[in-house]
């Protein structure tokens, strides 16, 4: 039994990550109908820029998370205004295909620069771990499961609680009628992608410093099961996002703590296959108006 | 009209045929008298290696130890030729490699290849390399078998200067069961060729001896997460854990072990032989491990020394194991190409024949598989510093 629990904290602080990667990808696509495959790249770009600043500057954590959230909230709306704005009228496969194209191009172009070598983080945070009943929780366990809950928490201010949070739910909901109602489509769409990039950035420094590395690559694997994350619960919806990234961390923990570690990723993308045969919209699929 | 053309072309195309036919008919027939072409000044060699893509990073240190022994070769006196090295990227897909290889041959005429860097790749381009009589000197296809046909017999042209996977295997249960005392191991090994052959002759060896597997665990390469299998195996009643993997993810298997408190021996093949090991496991750390490898820097040769020196002030690095053994594929072929004088069949007579003497041990080739005879070192790490070797024979 306590084992069955400490399985569920891995799992969980694994499904924490997915989650806030899923974020991103449910915004978006609830705001303009796209699949960001390059926001799987914003998290390991997250991952590099943490990386840098504690390294050669010397950051403590909160600075240099916020730093992180900053970069990569700035270069999730470059992206969209360099790639994706031009195509906004086109067929959605065209900023799809072009999604997958800035994908490579982040990565390949961090390759480039950083070499292709796994990046090291210095210890930031003390190995310290808590026993709280049978389960022991590590120190940057805990720091991820805050972190997690602060930015949920106050995203879904932002969403429910400001008026950019309407004017997103506004432009989600019908981009035509927004528009009519004075509010301005482009802005909404680049704090989107702000709002998501960042917390892909966010998650991305706290998995570098959980397994203390970087790599150009490292966005790929995770970027893919945080989508099927964001299927999982709903494309679209933001409570879907959280539970299909938990509920995705858990499943894979228990697949190799109780079946077969092999099959720990055909596990993630089994569950995808079932959510879309039995019920096409995702777990919160159907609450159109939480789109965001 | 019309067929006259057509019939005066297919007597150009057959004349010419034939005449290629002929010309070529020497080449291949493989003669070893007369198989190979004398050099000239300046010859080429190429270096195939994956300098981009997910195994980038063993080709990009392949190729620097490749051009750390093309520049001391120049910078001889007595050189009887400049070596011109062409790069290419296979990108770490085979099919690339191939690609890389008949562009190296074909297009740019080298004498010989070293690389790829990856079993995958170094054994898809064999098969071309053998036809064309250029012979390729692998520096880490480690898998088993990977020299030989699916007929048993080697591909004629194929080289590598590494032992296979299962040796590095077989090496470690001896020494795990008879220096280290440990009788009941807990196996993690990735789900790839190189995890799969070496913790296979492994617990091969290690059941044969006596020993006794507890538990068997696979993980995908890229996987980072291995808490969830820490929780699972830290009740049970084992003397070690062995690691089949490569360094990325062996050092996170590593971290998670140690941060759950176990200080159980962590043994392991040369997967773990990098620094970025060292750095992600993090050197306090990195105590009471022990691994099978074809390099270490401990009480270095002059050659090494140099080879170390040189090295570090063009990369401002260490080298690896895989830049070592990438170093020794392009001695040797250079070595070959100096004794030999020549190209093709020559040169391939020369290298079987060969005692080379490099910076991963001296050895000749084993005629049957194209697998050089050497021992497997065993170095122990304490404090993230290599501190014991023990070199262990293997039958």
């Amino acid at each position: 039994m306590s084992q069955f629990l400490q399985q569920v904290v891995n799992g969980l602080s694994l499904g924490s990550i997915y989650a806030l990667v899923a974020l991103g990808y449910t915004m978006v696509y609830g705001i303009i109908k796209l699949i960001n495959f390059a926001h799987g790249d914003i998290y390991m770009i997250g991952a590099y820029t943490a990386f840098f600043v504690t390294t050669y500057l010397g950051m403590s954590f909160i600075p240099a998370l916020l730093v992180c959230m900053i970069v990569c909230g700035i270069l999730g709306v470059g992206i969209e205004r360099i790639a994706y704005k031009p195509l906004r009228k086109a067929p959605r496969i065209t900023a799809l295909i072009t999604a997958i194209g800035v994908s490579y191009v982040i990565e390949y172009t961090m390759q480039f620069f950083m070499g292709t070598s796994v990046k090291t983080y210095p210890k930031m945070l003390p190995d310290i771990s808590w026993q709280i009943g049978a389960v022991k929780i590590s120190y940057i366990q805990m720091v991820i499961f805050t972190v997690t809950i602060v930015l949920m928490v106050l995203l879904t201010f932002i969403i429910h609680k400001t008026k950019i949070g309407r004017a997103m739910r506004a432009v989600s909901a019908d981009e035509n009628g927004a528009k009519l109602m004075g509010i301005s489509v482009d802005n909404t769409i680049s704090i989107t992608f702000l709002i998501g990039s960042a917390l892909a950035g966010a998650a991305g420094m706290l998995v570098g410093l959980y397994y203390n590395s970087a790599s150009p690559l490292m966005g790929m694997v995770p970027g893919l099961k945080a989508f099927v994350a964001a299927v999982f619960g709903g494309i679209g919806s933001i409570p879907g996002a959280l539970v299909g990234g938990l509920f995705i961390g858990v499943a894979e923990t228990m697949v190799v703590a109780y079946g077969s570690s092999l099959y720990r990723d055909a596990i993630v993308y089994i569950i995808l296959i079932i959510v879309l045969i039995v019920k096409p919209a995702g777990l919160f699929g159907k609450n159109e108006r939480e789109k965001v | 009209m019309n067929t006259k053309i057509w019939k005066s072309a297919a007597a150009v195309c057959l004349t010419s045929a034939m005449v290629a036919g002929c010309s070529n008919a020497p080449a291949s027939n493989g003669n070893a008298a007369t198989g190979g072409a004398d050099l000239g000044d300046t010859v080429k060699v190429g270096l195939n290696f994956e300098l981009s893509g997910p195994t980038a990073d063993y080709g990009t240190k392949e190729r620097n130890g490749a051009a750390i022994a093309i520049e001391q070769f120049n910078a001889r006196e007595d050189k009887p030729f400049t070596v011109e090295g062409v790069e290419i990227d296979n990108k770490g897909e085979p099919a690339e490699a191939v690609t890389a290889t008949t562009k190296l041959i074909e297009q740019d005429q080298v004498a010989g290849v070293v690389g790829p860097a990856t079993s995958g790749c170094s054994i898809a381009t064999f098969d071309f390399a053998t036809a064309k009589q250029v012979p390729v000197v692998a520096p880490s296809a480690t898998q088993v078998g990977a020299t030989l046909k699916p007929d048993g017999s080697a591909y004629e042209f194929a080289w590598r200067v590494c032992f296979e996977d299962s040796f590095q295997g077989k090496g470690m249960a001896e020494y795990a069961f008879n220096t280290l005392g440990i009788k009941k191991v807990a196996i993690i090994n990735e789900v790839s060729d190189y995890g799969n052959g070496v913790s296979a002759a492994f617990k091969e060896k290690f059941v044969e001896l006596g020993g006794e597997v507890l538990d068997e665990t696979q993980y995908q390469s890229g996987d980072k997460d291995f808490a969830s299998f820490v929780t699972k195996i830290k009740d049970l009643d084992f003397d070690g854990i062995y690691v089949a993997g490569y360094y990325n993810e062996a050092a996170q298997i590593v971290k998670a072990i140690k941060a759950e408190g176990i200080d159980k021996p962590i043994i392991g093949a040369d997967g773990f032989d990098s620094q970025d090991f060292i750095d992600q496991v993090s050197a306090e750390t990195a105590n009471n491990i022990f691994y099978t490898t074809a390099y270490t820097a401990i009480e270095p040769s002059e050659e090494l020394t140099r080879f170390i020196a040189d090295y570090n002030a063009k990369y401002g690095e260490d080298p690896s194991m895989f830049a070592a053994l990438s170093y020794d594929a392009t001695n040797l072929l250079l070595q070959a190409l100096e004794t030999s004088g020549k190209t093709g069949a020559d040169l391939n007579e020369a290298i079987k024949n060969i005692e080379f003497s490099g910076i991963t041990g001296s050895f000749s080739f084993d005629q049957t598989t194209h697998t050089p005879k050497k021992n497997v070192l065993v170095v122990e790490l304490v404090d993230g510093v290599q501190s014991n070797v023990e070199s262990v024979k293997v039958e």
